[in-house]
């Protein structure tokens, strides 16, 4: 009897060494392909594993098929995980890239704040968000003041901003969310709290079905979401428009971020050089609805200064 | 002659048979898928537990904070980890859920044994197990589409809320309950309820005075596996609950469940964060509850009369 636990116990810890064994070897393997497998010049090989914010996923996933085609020799597989996962895995180089909605300093913050340091910014695409509303509220423009009150639950009908007497239903994203974040930074310019009754949503295609079929809806999306199903509102009287993000008039937009644990090696650099080509920027960077990084006419850093290129 | 014979007896003690091998293979391949059962389990429960002690250890919210603390607002700049909304929001839909499901589901049983047991059977069989396959995220879409513009024409507020979770929760449990039900109704002993026809019980008589309390252990099995899905449901739920971290007053009102505050939270905090930390203590005391449900299982087969 006593043999045959001791067998048994023999067993266990064999397996639990051969378990971890299996998980160093999936560490190595990343690791490993993080070193550039031929010299320069040569054609580029081996596998780049990102993974993150899963507004970026489609953009990502869609330029790394091209990139693929061109480099035989290149694995590249894109999970999504949301930003708070992409930052910690690039972070303890999981992955070799982190996509992120928002810089990394915002997240890793107290005791990880040197991680945050190790990481290498690629700011990719620039993402603009719109408040949006029911179409019968009645309403074309708030002011920053009166989407404010809006949030913060002090103005809760719509014929106190000048729209139809309608109850104001909030359609918010979760507080970890990196649209939320966006659009308190740079819209209220105040973090709020999540209302009574207040609704929440983990997708923006969500949102904008609640806000498309709730009377008195009011929320927020990324301008790739729009369409005529939601009233978008003109914020301070500047419309959200492309162009007006470009030109730096309208400020409720935050750069989409690509992040590095250290310089890139030679493979995903390669990368990211082409996501700044001219054909991805304007090609497939503009199709999905994001706008070119390479456009901006103003760019801003992490603490929000907004400055001219 | 004598020779040879003993030569073969020898021969056949040293060999391994053919089947002892394959009892070896066997026995080790069992042992192995064993232990990994095993080791999965107490690591995952390791984990979970680990992850979750250090909201309280590590980021020092105390355990009343937490449990009684009715303020939700992790990434606030005085963040507060009341987790109370997300507790009461998660039982309130389960016994909701519970209560509507239970009595449809006894009846689709007792239906499908007791007053139909030929066609009643054939047809309500397929359907149910049909409703179990149905994936979560196409009940939460329904629920979208249809449960709740039609709460919102009907009652009023947004249709959001705990009575919308309840109803979709409702029917995705009525599987479970039904199968489990309508198991125990048909391992019924014939001898007890032809006794019952001899003495002249009508079926009604029958069914209520001697089916449902012999087989009440066993249902309750079912009704509170039922509840076990729904506590730990959080796709579909989410979709309809609304996800407000508040205690709602009305059944209208947007409210949130442990797994859907999880499940929105999850992905965009960082590990480690206290923020991560408090959704891994809630995924704590979601264990904690199926081990508590799993108890409570056992405790109703104990007293299973048949």
């Amino acid at each position: 009897m006593r043999s045959k636990k001791s067998w048994i116990m023999a067993l266990a810890l064999t397996s639990v060494l051969a378990l971890s064994a299996c998980g160093n070897n999936g560490g190595n393997n990343t690791a490993g392909s993080n070193a550039p497998t031929e010299t320069s010049g040569a054609e580029l090989s081996g596998s780049i594993l990102a993974s993150g914010s899963t507004a970026l996923q489609p953009l990502v996933e869609q330029v790394a098929e091209k990139f693929m085609e061109q480099n035989n020799g290149v694995d590249i597989q894109v999970q999504g995980g949301g930003s708070g996962t992409g930052l910690t895995q690039v972070a303890e180089k999981q992955v070799d890239i982190g996509n992120s909605d928002v810089f990394a300093e915002e997240k890793l913050k107290d005791a990880d704040e040197d991680k945050a340091k190790a990481l290498v910014d690629h700011q990719v695409a620039v993402v603009a968000i719109a408040a949006v509303a029911h179409p019968d509220a009645g309403v074309d423009n708030l002011t920053k003041q009166q989407l404010v009150d809006i949030f913060t639950g002090k103005v809760t009908n719509w014929k106190e901003v000048g729209g139809a007497d309608q109850k104001i239903q909030i359609i918010n994203r979760p507080a970890s969310s990196g649209t939320r974040a966006t659009f308190e930074k740079f819209a209220l310019g105040t973090k709020t709290e999540d209302l009574k009754g207040s609704i929440q949503e983990d997708s923006s295609g969500t949102v904008k079905k609640m806000i498309g079929e709730t009377p008195g809806a009011i929320g927020y999306l990324a301008l790739s979401y729009l369409d005529d199903s939601v009233k978008t509102l003109n914020y301070d009287s500047v419309e959200p428009s492309v162009d007006n993000v470009v030109s730096g008039k309208y400020p409720v937009w935050a750069y989409e971020h690509m992040y590095t644990n250290g310089e890139p090696n030679e493979m995903v650099k390669a990368f990211l050089d082409y996501f700044l080509t001219d054909e991805v920027q304007n090609g497939d960077v503009t199709d999905l609805g994001y706008i070119p990084a390479s456009k901006m006419q103003v760019s801003r850093d992490v603490a929000g200064n907004v400055t001219n290129k | 002659m004598q020779n040879n014979e003993t030569m073969r007896v020898q021969d056949r003690k040293s060999r391994i048979e053919k089947h002892h091998i394959e009892d070896l293979i066997g026995r080790s391949y069992m042992s192995l898928c064993v232990l990994l059962l095993i080791i999965s389990i107490v690591s995952m429960v390791y984990f979970v537990t680990s992850k979750g002690i250090s909201t309280f250890a590590i980021d020092k919210v105390s355990l009343a904070d937490f449990f009684f603390g009715t303020k939700w607002s992790p990434e606030g700049d005085n963040p507060t980890f009341g987790a109370l909304p997300f507790i009461a929001g998660s039982f309130i839909t389960t016994l909701l859920a519970a209560l509507i499901a239970s009595p449809l589901s006894i009846c689709a049983a007792l239906f499908m044994t007791e007053i139909v047991p030929g066609w009643g059977k054939k047809l309500l069989q397929p359907v149910i197990e049909l409703l179990s396959g149905i994936p979560s995220v196409v009940y939460g879409f329904v629920g979208l589409s249809v449960i709740v513009p039609f709460l919102r024409n009907v009652f009023p507020g947004q249709g959001i809320g705990v009575a919308a979770g309840a109803l979709v929760l409702s029917v995705m449990i009525l599987p479970t309950i039904t199968s489990v039900a309508a198991d125990a109704l048909s391992a019924l002993p014939r001898n007890l309820k032809e006794s019952s026809f001899a003495l002249g019980a009508t079926r009604w008589q029958t069914i209520s005075r001697v089916i449902l309390p012999t087989t009440l252990p066993a249902i309750l099995t079912g009704v509170v596996l039922g509840m076990a899905r729904a506590f730990g449901e959080a796709l579909a739920v989410q979709m309809v609950i609304g996800n407000a971290p508040f205690i709602p007053k009305s059944l209208f009102e947007s409210a949130s469940t442990l797994t859907s505050v999880i499940t929105l939270g999850m992905g965009n905090t960082t590990m480690r964060s206290p923020h991560n930390n408090a959704l891994w203590s809630m995924a704590l005391v979601l264990m904690l509850m199926t081990f508590l449900f799993v108890f409570i299982v056992r405790l109703l087969e104990k007293r299973r009369s048949i």
